[in-house]
């Protein structure tokens, strides 16, 4: 079974080459996985958060609840199954939502499923300070939300960046299960190239070069942040085997 | 609110469409558990004994599996296993040596930080009663290693779980495809999605809950 590579020079049959095509695929899993990047984090920050406010007020007793609620939901259904949630069924229960593109409702998709593990480490980094640190800020006649700002978020999102790492380069793997709607990403593309010139070996081959060149990319500028941001003599949480 | 419909449920759905992808997927799931951690810790072992010549190739293969997605692992067995073996197999059977070889790798982190969590002088002490390396780790470190990481190896049987869905690549039958299958026939397609995510949300759910319960159990143990 011999390799042909040419097979990435030869027109797709609409004037461009299989490697541009390719190139163009790339580009779509990239901007799928950074938008989706951005929606879990602000969106698993904030619902991490919610679960570590103080419970002495009934307002803060329902955020609790509601964040909770979101992780148990976001955690507890195949990423495949919400995506299809998002791109056929949200639609067509909320027909506002018939104008947003399908990029759109596949990077929400993605970024929810992936809050609610992000909002899981946000919160064990939170939990994981030491109790004085909350009473000191609140010692100091900090409210609630400043408490946050300065004292809690700066040190826990420090403790939690090796984990959030691992988690981001999960978002950027599972942004492979755009496939299935049909968002013209990496693995779209290997799976179409493979049915159309039989070349699937070769395809595949660089398909998954591309996701490990990009994935450790997205270690390295992980790896990166977190030296620049590390505060000397704080040792980060360890990261555990497992996950996706 | 749209139109959604679901006067089309009975449990006519439920014995001729999902129950056999359910069945698949279940089973899809333990054999990917059992085979996975068996490879798992064969993997670990070998990154674990110190020769290079065990803990290079085991190190590629785990960092290789953890850093490309799973749906492409689905793709390649799927393209591999006829050259391979030079006849076609089903989906079925190609997603479960994907899940197998797959999880592996996983499950071969987990074993590795299960083994190291057992204290040195547990090892101390077992050759001091002359085991041999391999009598040491299948009756002293093994099996504390393995308690230890019930919890964790439960979890991340909930996420294979899930992740079997994914085998929706190749058109295996799993509980997804059951779902879209019964959708398709009764032009039910989007309220079909919502009674997948449902059964898939009570399923991981409740395994979840009880996995908790039993980390707070073992923990008061040790």
């Amino acid at each position: 079974m011999a390799l042909d590579w040419q097979v990435f020079l030869e027109d797709d049959g609409g004037g461009r080459t299989y490697l541009e095509w390719m190139f163009e695929a790339w580009g779509w899993t990239l901007s799928v996985a950074a938008s989706a990047w951005v929606v879990a984090m602000v969106v698993g920050a904030l619902m991490g958060t919610l679960r570590t406010v103080p419970d002495d007020r009934p307002f803060n007793r329902f955020f609790i609840k509601f964040a909770t609620a979101w992780v148990e939901l976001f955690r507890n259904i195949p990423v495949l199954v919400q995506i299809f949630l998002w791109y056929f069924v949200v639609p067509k229960v909320f027909p506002a939502f018939q104008q947003v593109p399908g990029f759109t409702l596949v990077v929400l998709g993605l970024g929810f499923f992936t809050s609610a593990r992000i909002a899981e480490q946000v919160r064990a980094g939170i939990q994981a300070l030491p109790r004085g640190q909350r009473y000191a800020a609140m010692a100091m006649g900090l409210t609630t939300f400043q408490s946050y700002r300065f004292v809690l978020w700066p040190m826990a999102f420090r403790m939690i960046w090796p984990p959030l790492t691992s988690e981001s380069m999960n978002l950027l793997k599972n942004s492979s299960v755009a496939f299935a709607v049909s968002i013209a990403e990496l693995t779209m593309y290997a799976m179409q190239v493979q049915e159309e010139t039989s070349r699937g070996i070769e395809v595949y081959l660089v398909v998954t070069a591309l996701y490990a060149i990009s994935a450790l990319t997205v270690n390295r500028v992980m790896a990166f942040v977190e030296k620049r941001m590390q505060i000397p003599g704080v040792v980060v949480a360890r990261q555990s085997g497992g996950g996706h | 609110m749209g139109a959604l419909d679901f006067a089309f449920l009975d449990w006519d759905i439920f014995n001729k469409f999902v129950l056999k992808g359910l069945l698949f997927s279940i089973e899809l799931t333990v054999l990917a558990t059992i085979g996975g951690i068996v490879f798992g810790t064969i993997l670990a072992l070998m990154r674990l004994s110190g020769r290079s010549v065990l803990v290079w190739p085991a190190q590629i293969y785990v960092n290789g599996m953890r850093s490309i997605p799973l749906v492409m692992v689905i793709l390649w067995v799927f393209l591999l296993m006829p050259f391979l073996i030079g006849r076609s197999i089903g989906a079925e059977i190609s997603a479960l040596v994907t899940f197998i070889v797959f999880e592996a790798a996983f499950f071969s982190e987990i074993m590795r930080a299960g083994i190291q969590s057992i204290s040195r002088s547990q090892v101390m002490a077992g050759q001091a009663l002359g085991l041999t390396y391999s009598q040491n780790m299948r009756w002293i470190v093994l099996p504390q290693a393995f308690r230890n990481m019930i919890p964790v190896l439960l979890t991340q049987t909930i996420v294979l779980f899930q992740d079997t869905s994914l085998v929706y690549a190749i058109g295996a039958y799993d509980l997804l495809k059951g779902f879209v299958t019964a959708g398709k026939i009764y032009g039910r397609v989007e309220e079909v999605y919502i009674l997948a995510a449902i059964v898939y949300f009570v399923i991981c759910f409740s395994l979840s809950t009880s996995v908790k319960r039993l980390q707070s159990r073992m923990a008061i143990v040790r």
